[in-house]
């Protein structure tokens, strides 16, 4: 249970310091300017960081997760996405991994049936996956409408299919209600299921509901509590143009939003969500299962003194006669 | 490092998405603040200068008001709003807001067109002809 409220309540920690801070601190300038410019560069740079320290590390052999035949005698037919073995069938593999989450596909679930264990596929997982992700993707694009001055026609057109069924005013997006029920079930998954919520930390939570936090925010500034959504391109635009200023009467929510997805930026390089980037870096996914086709060295092997047999037995070769031993020269 | 090409070009691209709005608002049109004007004829005749509802309503809830009248008077066909300050109006977008609102694209416009929202109005409505 402390796993889940510690997190809980890190959130909750994080609307009060907000709220607070614009409604009784009039810290506006400090939660609209800085922290946001703050965000931009810790993201940025732990990314980089993130990335560049796991370039650092030595990958001397093949080790992807394979599961399918390798590519053996021409006559055996090679499983050529499940078990790679060239750059382009790997990097076929990994565009299914990084846009279809190919392994979630995989999820099985395992049960005891009458004593025996049972292995059924379960796609519950790769699908709330996709949904999830690819909303929040669509969510954050959507976004750039407030950090461009002159809004290209793509998110014009994303727009207006995210707002398709023009249910009520401003129209409905449909990824923001995705985004929310995508949420809502990868956090149930890991409070109903025993052995999900037995592995599940406080790191696993706090994500989840610092993005259903975010989530909420928005739909209310959008549909209910409402804001002065002008004032708020003022804000974002002077941060683009690296003119900041604070306009008046953006109202507090907007600022408590802010804050959620600042916080959410900064955790971003240091937490689980490095994923992003991950895993296009996961050695387990990006390498061709290549063993038996080329030598890979290790670099960092240590010079090993070696005395072959040959040698020895040249050492040796007299007293080995003498006492009768077989040599193989003579 | 190893592989740093790959590693680089995949950098790079990181930086290209993320740092989108900052080149692209340099190297594009200079970013001009919304000004709606109100210094129609209609609002100039007006004596005291007041929309249907206050103005920070009309600016946060505008779009939902409309959403509400068109309800109202398409599919109930009640045709007239009581406003909280007790003045009746007839439930109209063309003949009651742009009878003083004449100037569409220097009041809609300039906020839709600034926050890249485009109502759905004109779908309907006929569009009101102005110069340019």
């Amino acid at each position: 249970m402390m796993k889940m409220l510690v997190p809980l309540a890190a959130v909750i920690v994080l609307i009060i310091v907000s709220l607070a801070g614009v409604e009784a601190a009039g810290l506006e300038a400090v939660f609209g300017i800085v922290i946001p410019y703050l965000a931009f560069i810790i993201f940025v740079a732990g990314m980089i960081w993130r990335v560049i320290d796991w370039g650092k590390s030595p990958v001397p052999f093949r080790i992807p997760t394979t599961c399918g035949q390798q590519q053996s005698l021409p006559w055996i037919k090679q499983d050529k996405l499940e078990n790679p073995s060239t750059c382009t069938q790997t990097f076929a593999r990994m565009i299914l991994e990084v846009f279809f989450f190919r392994s979630l596909f995989r999820n099985l679930k395992t049960e005891l049936h009458d004593g025996k264990v049972v292995y059924g596929s379960d796609k519950w997982l790769w699908l709330f996956a996709i949904v999830f992700h690819y909303s929040f993707l669509v969510v954050f694009i959507r976004h750039i409408r407030f950090f461009v001055g002159d809004v290209p026609d793509v998110i014009h057109i994303l727009e207006a299919l995210d707002s398709f069924f023009q249910v009520g005013v401003p129209l409905v997006y449909i990824t923001g209600l995705t985004l929310t029920a995508g949420v809502l079930f990868l956090f149930l998954r890991r409070i109903v299921i025993p052995q999900v919520r037995y592995i599940s930390l406080p790191a696993d939570y706090f994500p989840l509901f610092l993005i259903f936090a975010i989530a909420i925010t928005g739909i209310l500034m959008r549909y209910f509590t409402k804001v002065d959504v002008v004032a708020v391109k003022n804000l974002t635009m002077g941060l683009v143009t690296l003119n900041p200023q604070i306009p008046q009467g953006i109202g507090s929510i907007f600022y408590v939003h802010l804050f959620l997805v600042c916080t959410l930026f900064i955790y971003f390089p240091f937490s689980k969500l490095v994923h992003m980037g991950g895993v296009f870096l996961s050695p387990t996914r990006n390498l061709a299962n290549n063993s038996r086709m080329e030598r890979h060295v290790n670099p960092w092997n240590y010079p090993v003194k070696v005395h072959s047999y040959e040698e020895y037995e040249h050492e040796f070769k007299d007293k080995m006669k003498k006492a009768g031993i077989p040599v193989e020269k003579e | 490092m190893y592989d740093s090409g790959k590693i680089i070009i995949g950098i790079g691209i990181f930086l290209l998405f993320v740092a989108f709005p900052f080149y692209y608002t340099a190297i594009g049109k200079p970013v001009v603040k919304p000004d709606p004007r109100i210094d129609t004829p209609a609002i100039q005749a007006m004596e005291k200068k007041q929309c249907v509802e206050s103005k920070n309503a009309m600016k946060t809830l505008h779009m939902q008001m409309l959403n509400d009248w068109r309800d109202a008077v398409v599919r109930d066909g009640q045709r007239f709003y009581v406003a909280t300050d007790g003045k009746t109006y007839n439930m109209s977008l063309q003949n009651t807001c742009m009878h003083c609102h004449s100037n569409k694209k220097k009041f809609c416009d300039e906020c839709h067109n600034y926050m890249a929202v485009k109502p759905y109005c004109w779908d309907c409505h006929i569009e009101p002809k102005e110069g340019a």
